[in-house]
């Protein structure tokens, strides 16, 4: 097996093929371990992970966090409610100070985009990226491969079509880095104002046409779409986006039979996806939170695992 | 109180002298120029080696005095232009408060006069506040020692009231500076939009951001034909805009900073904070449009838009820290580096863009030239040493500098402002 080099996660576009292909091997050996009586191994004892999460998030943080335990990592959390990133310390000040209790690792969330590197650049611990800005989700867009390389058993030559706010997604963005890597055509879709300049020269083909977008897709993902959109001009209305961009199951008949039904979380159900379409026999939506756990282990095991060089 | 330059081979905006001459100073002004000069008494500069060249003049400088004293004082920014080889600087208004008033103007003159190091004009306020609503008492300005204004940090949006401001500071005999950016375009983009912003997830703030208000303030200073100055021009689509109406004779003018002559949005990649300012850094197509633009003489001058930032200012994350670069001191070794070296202009050509040009625009006749009878605003450089810019080496109060750890060509040796030396290289 090759080796893995990088002491940090923080986007996709840094990582080659094989070693995309290690991640996902090695949590597909770690997903079992989730379905044991026991749910741990000591892979990680001993080691200190911290979870700083300077934005909201629910599910990407209990993923890590059970990430982090199910391999016997201590873990602790730090969120920007109850912290001092509220008190005018900037967040390297925050990560400073975390490295001087000797955590081993930092998974960080932030609404600004580099802040993961600034933290690899300014600190000593380890980063894993959690989601920066519009920038990238590296763990999500893993998981979401590991979901579709379980399914569909290969990336190469299927069609992966990501319905919505690509602008503001850093999911879209991962996602592309790391299926065009492995392989896979990438379509993105949604109203014009919120594809963004260039996102071609990222390799991915761009088109407003949602039929289009659909025909033959080997996976449909849906991307959510906030309200706020509305109010700075990118839509007219919430309504005008669901006429015009929702995964119906009408549209859905456009993919592949057994087309994938994807999305990060969490849905606005009747805005960018069906109710119908996101419980359907489809979706794997749930299996890709199920996964998410492998994938972080996997993560954290190639980051923090190994014996020490 | 004199000085004597000797061994002086002079580069003017009109050529270089053929061989080496002496240059007498005395009461401020250029006295004598000759091929030999004796002056028993007078301190004597030997600037064998050397250039001689008019001091630099820089049209667009911020010296955050008053308010944010924290990021630079007229005492610092004077230090640091005498050290980049300026002599005559005009400050921006967007301080706190603004320079809307003659009596913030005669604040400015009378700490530039304490500091004593180099000119410093302060350039007024287009409207109050620089809120964007009613212009200044632009006369009033004007008697206080202004020659210019400008809503720095912020166009002038209403196209109504611009009409007004360039007909009445055309009354005034007052440079309207315009800093040329839609901010509704710009909505709160913080680097380029284009591919690197797309890739790097950072809100874009696109060309056309720019380029409307240029495309408007054509229009406006045609009709009106008054003139219009537009500041830190950053796009290729900017500098075809101004050369198709300068050849049909609109009297409209433009700078260009160093940074955008220099560097790309792929120095972002580094979510370095220096490297954010407003305009953001283009593309390479706009890098050398700028370039062009300054060899045809679509661009008239060099301005720096000197921006310091506290470090705690600028340690934020890349959306929340302010934008700008400090640039006095990089300004001459980019010139040189970049278009000097690169074959865009000669030497003569970037005394122009520097020294002869802003004098020009801003009527400042007696600067801008070494001749006799001018003012003694002279700058004695090296054009061929090479250096590394650090962090340590800079004057000025802030460190927000881009360029530190690159090597340069172009050195200051000595600034002479109004016939004193105000900087010596140790």
């Amino acid at each position: 097996m090759m080796g893995w080099k990088h002491k940090h996660l923080l986007d996709m576009g840094s990582l080659t093929k094989d070693e995309i292909g290690l991640v996902l091997e090695t949590a597909k050996s770690f997903k079992e371990v989730s379905s044991r009586e026991v749910k741990k191994v000591p892979a990680l004892r001993g080691k200190t992970v911290a979870l700083l999460f300077a934005e909201p998030s629910t599910r990407t943080r209990v993923s890590f966090e059970l990430a982090a335990k199910r391999l016997s990592a201590d873990t602790l959390t730090i969120q920007s409610t109850n912290s001092s990133l509220t008190k005018g310390e900037t967040i390297l000040d925050t990560a400073l100070n975390i490295q001087a209790m000797n955590v081993d690792l930092v998974v960080v969330r932030h609404q600004a985009s580099g802040v993961p590197q600034m933290l690899a650049q300014g600190t000593k611990m380890a980063i894993v990226n959690a989601g920066d800005g519009c920038r990238a989700h590296p763990t999500q867009a893993l998981l979401d491969m590991f979901t579709i390389h379980e399914k569909l058993g290969s990336f190469s030559n299927i069609k992966v079509t990501i319905v919505g706010d690509i602008l503001h997604s850093r999911v879209a963005r991962s996602d592309i880095q790391g299926l065009v890597t492995m392989g896979a055509h990438v379509t993105v879709c949604g109203p014009s104002t919120l594809i963004p300049i260039g996102i071609e020269a990222m390799g991915a083909e761009a088109t407003c046409d949602i039929n289009k977008a659909l025909k033959d897709a080997d996976v449909v993902m849906g991307l959510r779409m906030q309200k706020e959109r509305q109010q700075e001009s990118f839509l007219p209305s919430v309504t005008e986006y669901v006429r015009e961009f929702c995964i119906t199951p009408e549209r859905l008949r456009l993919a592949k039979p057994k087309a994938l039904v994807m999305h990060p979380g969490p849905t606005n159900r009747g805005v960018e996806i069906a109710a119908e379409v996101a419980d359907g026999p489809q979706s794997v939506i749930l299996e890709q939170v199920t996964n998410g756990i492998a994938v972080r282990m996997a993560v954290l095991y190639l980051l923090l695992g190994r014996k020490s060089k | 109180m004199g000085l004597l330059i000797k061994n002086a081979c002079v580069v003017n905006a009109a050529g270089e002298s053929r061989a080496p001459v002496d240059i007498l100073v005395e009461d401020g002004k250029i006295k004598k120029i000759a091929p030999s000069i004796s002056a028993p008494g007078v301190e004597v500069i030997d600037a064998v080696g050397f250039k001689v060249l008019p001091g630099f003049i820089d049209l667009h400088v911020h010296l955050r005095e008053p308010g944010r004293e924290d990021k630079e004082t007229i005492a610092t920014g004077s230090a640091s232009a005498a050290k980049g080889g300026f002599t005559a600087i005009f400050a921006m208004p967007n301080t706190i408060p603004a320079i809307d008033t003659a009596q913030v103007v005669q604040f400015v003159l009378d700490q530039a006069k304490k500091v004593g190091l180099v000119n410093v004009y302060p350039v007024g306020a287009i409207t109050k506040g620089r809120a964007g609503e009613q212009i200044t008492e632009m006369m009033d300005l004007k008697r206080a020692g202004c020659l210019g204004v400008s809503d720095d940090g912020r166009a002038v949006m209403n196209a109504g009231l611009m009409r007004r401001a360039l007909e009445y500071a055309s009354m005034a005999g007052l440079l309207v500076m315009q800093h040329c950016e839609d901010e509704h375009l710009s909505a709160k983009g913080v680097m380029n939009e284009g591919e690197v912003s797309t890739r790097l997830g950072l809100r874009g703030d696109p060309i056309i951001a720019e380029t409307v208000i240029i495309a408007r303030d054509i229009e406006l200073a045609r009709y009106l034909k008054t003139r219009v100055h537009f500041m830190h021009v950053s796009s290729a689509r900017s500098v075809e805009l101004i050369r198709r109406a300068k050849a049909e004779g609109i009297q409209v003018t433009a700078e260009a900073t160093p940074h955008h002559f220099t560097l790309t949005d792929d120095a972002v990649k580094s979510f370095d904070t220096s490297t954010k300012v407003n305009p953001p850094l283009r593309m390479a197509a706009d890098v050398q449009a700028i370039k062009d633009g300054l060899k045809d003489g679509t661009i008239d001058c060099i301005a720096t838009d000197h921006a310091p930032h506290t470090l705690e200012d600028k340690e934020a994350d890349f959306d929340c820290a302010p934008p700008g670069l400090v640039g006095l001191e990089t300004a001459f070794a980019l010139g040189m580096t970049e278009l000097v070296g690169n074959g865009i202009l000669t030497l003569t050509g970037l005394v122009d863009k520097m020294s002869a040009a802003p004098a020009h625009l801003t009527g400042l006749v007696n600067k801008g030239e070494i001749a006799e009878g001018r003012d003694a605003d002279i700058v004695i450089v090296d054009p061929e040493r090479k250096w590394m810019v650090t962090k340590e080496d800079i004057a000025s109060k802030s460190k927000n500098s881009p360029f530190i750890g690159r090597q340069l060509r172009g050195r200051v040796i000595t600034t002479i402002c109004g016939g004193k030396k105000v900087y010596s290289e140790k």
